[in-house]
């Protein structure tokens, strides 16, 4: 087992909050992630990240280092211990590829950090080959967000993905003995640093989702003493109380235009599924039945709804057109427990909980064969959200009586856990990819 | 030295243990007043101590200390229905919202840690809402009852075992001072 130093002691920004006087948070964000890998793969593509010129031993941000960490968090690079390296070029002129043959490294990267920017190059170790040569505009300050978008270009070039690192995970975090609790909303980098607190409160706050321009999140929050769901922006803080029926107010899911929300509500104790357009407030009743409708998931095409509901006697997956609604499909067979449906970004496969041998477990169906596979082989597991290039699914997990957050690949080969060192962390939400163009 | 600290400590408290002995029906005895005006029972006889504070109750405030202190319902695994021996606990809930009609009550659903947390929040629900309909068998009138699920949000206890899960599956009965 590999241990890496997760996000170290920084004081965090607290966002300003619009009207919500019991919620400023300007603590720093205490639940710092630290890294375990806990299985390994074993055709981990070796790479060696070789530190950059420019910047001294110990520099606050180590380019090479944020760059060789994002690649293992990836579970697909197995980068080449620092320790080995005979020799530290910072330009491809300089790289003696019979070397780095001897090391076993299929590929390298090089590059030095300059006053107002990051040069690097790719190269094919065996080859010789020149994969990427670029120049990226960096300020001081913005140095670790340089390297993730190294590092996302160096991935995409070698595995044909677009790399994940410079999007952000939300999630909360608890801490506190029961029933005296303090529940948080953090936004952090991807790789666990830079965490930030967006919302306080000693009530609880669950199930954040980001909006498909990845600018905003709606969540469930218990301030009222009842559940409410808010969308807060997070570049200002500024947020809006958008379903504070009454009854159940959850499992907010944005449509994928961004325009409305899927969520669950409750008259007389019955929970259905409803559509609400944000900006005219118009509600749209889903599904209407005695049973728990709940977690609903858009399709890609944004014309129906995946949602968990328990209307055959126990919890399963279910899928509903939005033009036909009421007539429900069920998805799932295999387990007496299937919950919580997440769609990955090309909608070809749906993550969800699974009661799998006697545990909670994540399972990857492929919609086309409804093959379910099983990743991990935990008892308690919760909330999979796939990465926003379908390679990573996180999820949160509860181990050593801790409340943790974990990553398994797809094909569960490669897991690895991201604790917290204080208090519980759940409830994880991978940012989509900001839309281009 | 970790041995001879062991017995140190040892030693400590069988010393302790001896002093308190003379002393011991003294600190027993508060406890046992304690657990009297708790019960209703124990106020009105409790002349002395007591006789200020039970004057400045109202009979509605009496009511309600008398059934406070059992306020919870436990519940089976994946179950929502009341258990034979809580039956007299929400009948005793139930007639003191039927004899003070202005009186409100929140009925908080609870479930374990397993599963979904959004679906828990579906059982929760269920669950408050099982009791919610026992008191309106009994005669509670609608507007006197709130519910609100948290799911596995605010658990009574922490664990992972049975015995936490099984003290966390409730319903609490909470009453508006």
């Amino acid at each position: 087992m590999q241990s890496i130093p997760g996000a170290f002691g920084r004081g965090a920004t607290a966002l300003a909050l619009v009207a919500a006087s019991l919620l400023l948070a300007a603590a720093p964000a205490r639940a710092q992630l630290r890294l375990d890998i806990t299985q390994g793969v074993r055709d981990a593509v070796p790479i060696a990240v070789v530190p950059f010129g420019g910047q001294a031993e110990g520099a606050a941000t180590d380019v090479a280092a944020v760059i060789a960490n994002d690649l293992r968090m990836s579970g697909r690079f197995a980068p080449l211990e620092r320790r080995d390296m005979v020799a530290r070029p910072t330009a491809g002129a300089d790289i003696r590829y019979e070397d780095w043959r001897l090391l076993k490294s299929d590929f390298i990267v090089v590059g030095r950090v300059e006053p107002d920017g990051v040069s690097f190059e790719l190269h094919n170790v065996r080859t010789g080959a020149s994969l990427l040569v670029q120049r990226l505009p960096s300020s001081e300050k913005g140095l670790r967000a340089t390297a993730h978008r190294i590092a996302d270009l160096v991935f995409e070039r070698l595995t044909g993905l677009p790399g994940a690192f410079s999007t952000r995970i939300a999630y909360v975090a608890v801490d506190g003995r029961p029933p005296a609790q303090r529940y948080r909303l953090i936004v952090a980098d991807a790789d666990g640093y830079n965490p930030r607190t967006t919302l306080e409160s000693r009530e609880p706050i669950m199930s954040p989702a980001w909006s498909p321009d990845g600018q905003n999140l709606a969540y469930v929050s218990f301030e009222g003493k009842a559940s409410a769901i808010y969308v807060q922006r997070l570049a200002t803080g500024e947020r809006r109380r958008v379903s504070a029926r009454a009854g159940i107010n959850g499992a907010p899911a944005w449509s994928p235009d961004g325009r409305k929300l899927a969520l669950t509500l409750s008259r007389d104790g019955n929970l259905d599924i409803y559509t609400l357009e944000l900006a005219t407030q118009t509600l749209t009743r889903v599904t209407a039945d005695d049973a728990i409708d709940t977690e609903a998931e858009w399709s890609r095409d944004g014309q129906s709804l995946y949602f968990t509901s328990d209307r055959a006697g126990n919890a399963q997956v279910y899928r509903v057109a939005l033009d036909q609604a009421r007539q429900a499909e069920r998805v799932t067979f295999t387990n007496g427990y299937n919950a919580r449906p997440r769609l990955s970004p090309d909608g070809k496969e749906l993550a969800m909980i699974t009661l799998d041998r006697g545990g909670y477990r994540v399972a990857v169906m492929d919609l086309a064969s409804r093959n379910l596979r099983v990743l991990t082989s935990s008892r308690q597991d919760d909330s999979p959200s796939f990465a926003p290039n379908g390679a990573l699914v996180i999820y949160a997990t509860r181990e050593g009586g801790r409340g943790s957050l974990a990553t398994a690949s797809s094909d569960g080969a490669f897991q690895q856990r991201l604790s917290s060192d204080q208090g519980d962390v759940r409830d994880p939400a991978w940012q989509p990819f900001a839309p281009r163009g | 030295m970790k041995l001879m600290h062991v017995l140190a400590v040892a030693v400590l408290a069988l010393g302790l243990a001896a002093c308190q002995k003379p002393t011991k029906p003294d600190t027993t005895a508060p406890a046992a007043t304690d657990t009297g005006s708790a019960d209703s029972s124990g106020l009105g006889t409790d002349a002395s101590a007591g006789a200020g504070t039970t004057a400045a109750l109202t009979p509605q405030q009496q009511a309600l200390a008398a059934i406070q202190q059992k306020n919870v319902v436990y519940f089976d695994f994946d179950s929502n229905e009341i258990r034979p021996e809580y039956l007299p606990l929400v009948a005793a809930h139930a007639q003191y919202l039927v004899k003070f009609p202005t009186a409100r009550v929140r009925l908080e659903g609870h479930t374990d840690e397993r599963g979904s947390r959004e679906y828990n929040i579906g059982l929760g629900e269920r669950r408050a809402q099982t009791v919610r309909r026992a008191l309106l068998a009994q005669g509670v009138a609608e507007a006197q009852i709130t519910t609100v699920s948290y799911g596995e949000e605010r658990p009574a206890v922490e664990g992972s075992d049975e015995a936490a899960h099984a003290q966390n599956r409730r319903v609490e009965l909470v009453h508006a001072q």
